[in-house]
């Protein structure tokens, strides 16, 4: 009990810290990603940042979906309309220069928006080419992601956390246990440490070693990107700045390993795989928080530590170590080589179409409204033309009628977006790995569902990956463009135990609904053997398990959607028929297919999808 | 400030697929295609600072070249008729199509406050415009929009920009090198425009630590006093752009030998990359490099080192085994060099 409160407070400590150098440093460390519910202890956090932030730092918050308009800048509307010629308007990037942008719901990105504050954080510019403008705007801000994701792999796209130094996670840890924030707070005397450290901070002075040991730690730690290394050493210089040094310390070194390296390990390094479960555990509890010293912080851990700890760079590593965040520690080590894959990135990927709006296809006349949306540069470049011709036409009607306005928009000048709305196909795959399909060659099935990703790309078509073996089945691969990753999920399927048939449909049919949700046209394609053994609740019994698998194929029929199933025994069951039969599936027994064939065989199924429009032009 | 071209650590082949585009722009555009935080845009925006000027029509919006006159603008060619063009030189345009770009912006549109202000119907040149005789990068290439992609595959191809809209009718050169660069995970190119690049790097995070090392160091360094850092690289980058203008004033000596030719077929054919255009490509960029090498015959060691960029997006292949695309051509090359 007491070393989880101890490991509490150590995450807060850490948390604190981070306010501390970010506090110090925004534009050097970047941002910091925010991972937390709303609640109590994410409002401490910002509080503290609030309080340690000099009181001319504006604070602009973006909304989710904003639009280019608003966030990169465009025409002013209102401003050209009274004027009567171009007035450009800054977007929210522009006007947050010298400032900090908070990001809400950052997990839930577009990575079309990554890409744009990716290229704004490494340019410190906004390129405005936009509605007639060519502008460039120097710009830098600090970023506040905040991240509420639950899962895994709802987290902010990786070119966005690759940028932000800091990675804090606030889950977990109690309001009760914020003490030291409050004292921190209390205390007057912190925010001028800051001020004095944001002055000190272009004197600290680094040596070359320490660049070495950082590079170092971050290698044997799995960290590929060299962003990580250079985002440590800023960090480090603000914590010597915080500290009061001119130079660079090993304390400082520590830190920024904790703060920056620990939530981005992949390796746990070889000697030290089966490190200490809860590693905060050597900590005392009622160490003092860091922000207060984080110079203190660093005194050896123990002596069973500190004696195999000799240089620079060990050093730095027990330290990223010790601050692992608990879910990333218990992923690192249940896989067997301490390897963890990457983070899925692309997931903001399928949101990326809003069906609501469709992408932008040229503009065309017509009046606004029904869901058509104004293009208001275009209106005026039609209008344009004819101002002259108009103003003397209203000064022939005479001067009774009121002052003409500057801009005389007529509803023949409306132009509106021409929106195209191409029917993505997304393909889910539902792939058999249990013990029996390991023995009907499940690198069969895994060569087959790589030459329909082959297509797929070709197409553009979205793929999704479920596969079932033991008492479920799992989601592996969201839908998702990146063939790469697909591919790099399907090679580690490993095969194994029951045939949860009827858990598998279901998943299936869940994430075709969610396809669907998305105006997407899903195609469903099964390969399994048939034959299921395991029911829905998780238990074995085959005579369970086929009822229920018959009675969720009855369900995915339901769905309407186009479904293939690829029976996959050397010798086919009746069952499996039936069960395609229930699905009102398609059924085709491999051993009669060439894998070549069976792209063909998909496209048919799906133009037969009576959901299917392959292509819609709106507006 | 940019950061020196010549300050980049490793990322070799880069370096060598940006030179070679820069010295023979007939070879096509360059993508680089490949990890996080490996400097890709730092390169790119690193060789526009390298570029030696360009000599261009005074005036001339779409910085027309006066001595080669076939590829004129409408306005030069009035100009011309008028008595001799004046010319200036100019830094080559390094033009950024950023992500949120709105059509008008690329491809040009009516100039609004021409139109609103004195009722005239004037065109104001895109990004499209700017872009003539210089370089095209597209940061994220992947996550373009489509109907611009689609814009971009039409000019790229004709090198004439055609622009009908607002009632306008305008038609202006559109030559430029693109120059795209992303990630993987994001997505894949359609295969169209990927055809459309030239030379296609692969880049990959440095994993030996010495390199790694420099990489921050340097950076580091950078960052904190950009100008003196720049002027401590300024002689080596002096050095590379007097490289360039030297191998451009040999390109068109270099000889391309029978021999060269026929390893150039025979490596294209071991590969089965997709029609001629890998063979033209691979030989174009073994010329550019010979020039830059200072030699005058392509040989073997030049057609190797370009070999992997020119042609690992061109083999029919597998699209989910591009990691091994370039394991390909390594290994083809291998065999057709070292037998």
């Amino acid at each position: 009990m007491n070393a989880e409160a101890g490991a509490r407070s150590e995450r807060w400590a850490n948390a604190a810290a981070a306010t501390a150098v970010f506090a110090t440093d925004p534009l050097g460390c970047a941002g910091v990603s925010l991972r937390a519910l709303y609640g109590p202890v994410r409002e401490r956090w910002l509080a503290l940042l609030g309080a340690l932030l000099p009181a001319t730092v504006r604070i602009h918050r973006i909304p989710l979906h904003v639009s280019d308009a608003r966030l990169l800048g465009g025409l002013d509307l209102a401003a050209t309309l009274s004027t009567g010629r171009p007035v450009a308007e800054r977007g929210i990037f522009v006007s947050a220069d010298g400032g900090i942008v908070v990001l809400a719901m950052a997990e839930r990105m577009t990575s079309a928006f990554a890409a744009r504050l990716a290229a704004v954080l490494d340019t410190g510019e906004v390129a405005l080419e936009r509605d007639g403008f060519a502008r460039r705007y120097a710009t830098r801000f600090g970023v506040i992601a905040l991240d509420e994701g639950m899962t895994d792999d709802e987290r902010p796209p990786a070119a966005v956390l690759d940028r932000l130094a800091l990675h804090v996670d606030l889950n977990g840890i109690e309001s009760s246990s914020l003490d030291d924030g409050a004292v921190l707070l209390g205390t007057t005397a912190y925010p001028a440490r800051i001020a004095a450290a944001r002055d000190r901070l272009g004197s600290v002075q680094i040596k070359p070693a320490i660049v070495a040991a950082l590079c170092e730690a971050a290698s044997s730690l799995g960290i590929a990107s060299v962003r990580a290394p250079l985002l440590a050493l800023r960090v480090a210089r603000a914590a010597a700045a915080i500290a009061g040094r001119n130079h660079v310390a090993d304390e400082d070194v520590q830190l920024a390993a904790r703060l920056v390296f620990a939530s981005r390990v992949t390796v746990l390094p070889a000697a030290q795989a089966p490190a200490e479960p809860d590693a905060a555990e050597r900590e005392e509890s009622s160490r003092d928080p860091p922000p207060s010293d984080p110079a203190s912080r660093d005194s050896p851990r123990n002596e069973a530590e500190s004696s195999n700890v000799d240089t620079l760079e060990d050093t730095v590593v027990a330290a990223a170590q010790a601050a692992i965040p608990q879910h990333l520690l218990a992923m690192l080590q249940s896989s067997a080589r301490g390897k963890v894959r990457a983070q899925p990135s692309g997931r903001a990927g399928p949101r990326q179409l809003s069906p609501a709006h469709g992408r932008p296809a040229g503009i065309r006349k017509g009046s606004p409204g029904g869901g058509a949306r104004l293009s208001v540069i275009e209106t005026l470049r039609a209008a344009a033309p004819w101002q002259s011709a108009r103003r003397a036409g209203a000064m022939r009607l005479g001067a009774r009628a009121p002052r003409p306005p500057r801009i005389d928009v007529r509803k023949d000048d409306f132009r509106i977006f021409r929106l195209k709305r191409r029917t993505q196909t997304t393909i889910i795959f539902l792939v058999d790995a249990s013990g029996s399909a390991a023995m009907h060659r499940l690198s069969e099935v895994k060569g087959a569902v790589e030459l329909l990703l082959a297509d797929c790309y070709v197409r553009r078509d979205r793929v999704a990956l479920i596969a079932f073996r033991r008492k479920s089945a799992e989601l592996l691969l969201p839908p998702t463009r990146s063939l790469v990753r697909a591919k790099r999920s399907l090679a580690a399927l490993a095969a194994g135990g029951g045939t949860p048939l009827a858990s598998a449909l279901d998943a299936a049919r869940e994430l075709v609904h969610a396809v669907r949700h998305k105006s997407e046209s899903p195609i469903l394609v099964i390969m399994s053997d048939g034959s299921p053994n395991v029911a829905r609740d998780g238990k074995g019994g085959r005579e369970r398990a086929q009822a229920d698998a018959l009675s969720a194929a009855r369900l995915v029929r339901l769905e309407a959607c186009a479904v293939l199933l690829l029976d996959t025994a050397p010798q086919p069951l009746p069952l499996t028929a039936r069960l395609a039969d229930e699905m009102g599936a398609r059924y085709i027994p491999l051993p009669q297919v060439r894998a070549a064939g069976l792209s063909e065989l998909v496209r048919e199924s799906a133009s037969n999808d009576p959901h299917a429009t392959r292509r819609a032009v709106h507006g | 400030m940019t950061f020196p071209f010549s300050a980049i650590v490793g990322q070799e082949e880069t370096r060598l697929a940006l030179m070679v585009a820069a010295v023979d722009e007939g070879v096509g555009g360059v993508l680089l295609f490949g990890d996080r935080g490996t400097g890709k845009s730092t390169a790119v925006r690193a060789l526009g600072a390298l570029l030696p000027p360009m000599r261009a029509v005074t005036n001339c919006r779409f910085g027309c070249n006066p001595r080669d006159r076939a590829t004129h603008c409408e306005e030069c060619r009035a100009r011309r008729k008028k008595g001799a063009l004046r010319s200036h030189l100019v830094p080559v345009p390094v033009v950024d199509l950023p992500l949120g770009a709105t059509e008008d912006r690329v491809v040009g549109a009516l100039d609004l406050e021409r139109a609103l202000a004195h009722g005239k119907k004037a065109f104001e040149g895109g990004l499209l415009a700017r872009a003539n005789r210089g370089f095209l990068y597209i940061d994220e290439v992947n996550l373009l929009e489509d109907h611009l992609v689609d814009l971009l595959l039409d000019v790229a191809a004709s090198g004439e920009n055609v622009v009908e809209r607002d009632g306008l009718s305008v038609r202006h050169p559109a030559r430029f090198v693109l120059i795209g660069s992303g990630n993987p995970e994001e997505g894949e190119l359609r295969p169209q425009l990927l055809d459309r690049f030239g030379l296609s790097v692969e880049i990959r995070t440095p994993e030996d630590l010495p390199t790694r090392i420099e990489v921050v160091r340097r950076r580091d360094e950078f960052e904190r006093e950009p100008t003196k850092f720049a002027r401590k690289w300024r002689k080596e980058d002096e050095l590379l752009r007097r490289q360039i203008e030297a191998a451009r004033s040999r390109l068109a000596n270099v000889r391309v030998p029978e021999t060269a030719l026929q390893r150039a077929a025979q490596l294209c054919l071991r590969l089965g990359t997709d029609g001629l255009r890998g063979e033209l490509t691979l030989i174009r960029a073994a010329r550019a490099l010979t020039a830059l090498d200072a030699a005058d015959e392509v040989s073997d060691s030049q057609l190797r080192r370009i070999a992997p960029a020119a042609l690992r997006h061109r083999l029919r292949r597998n699209p989910l085994d591009e990691a091994g695309s370039s394991a390909r051509v390594a290994r083809a090359v291998a065999e057709l060099f070292d037998a």
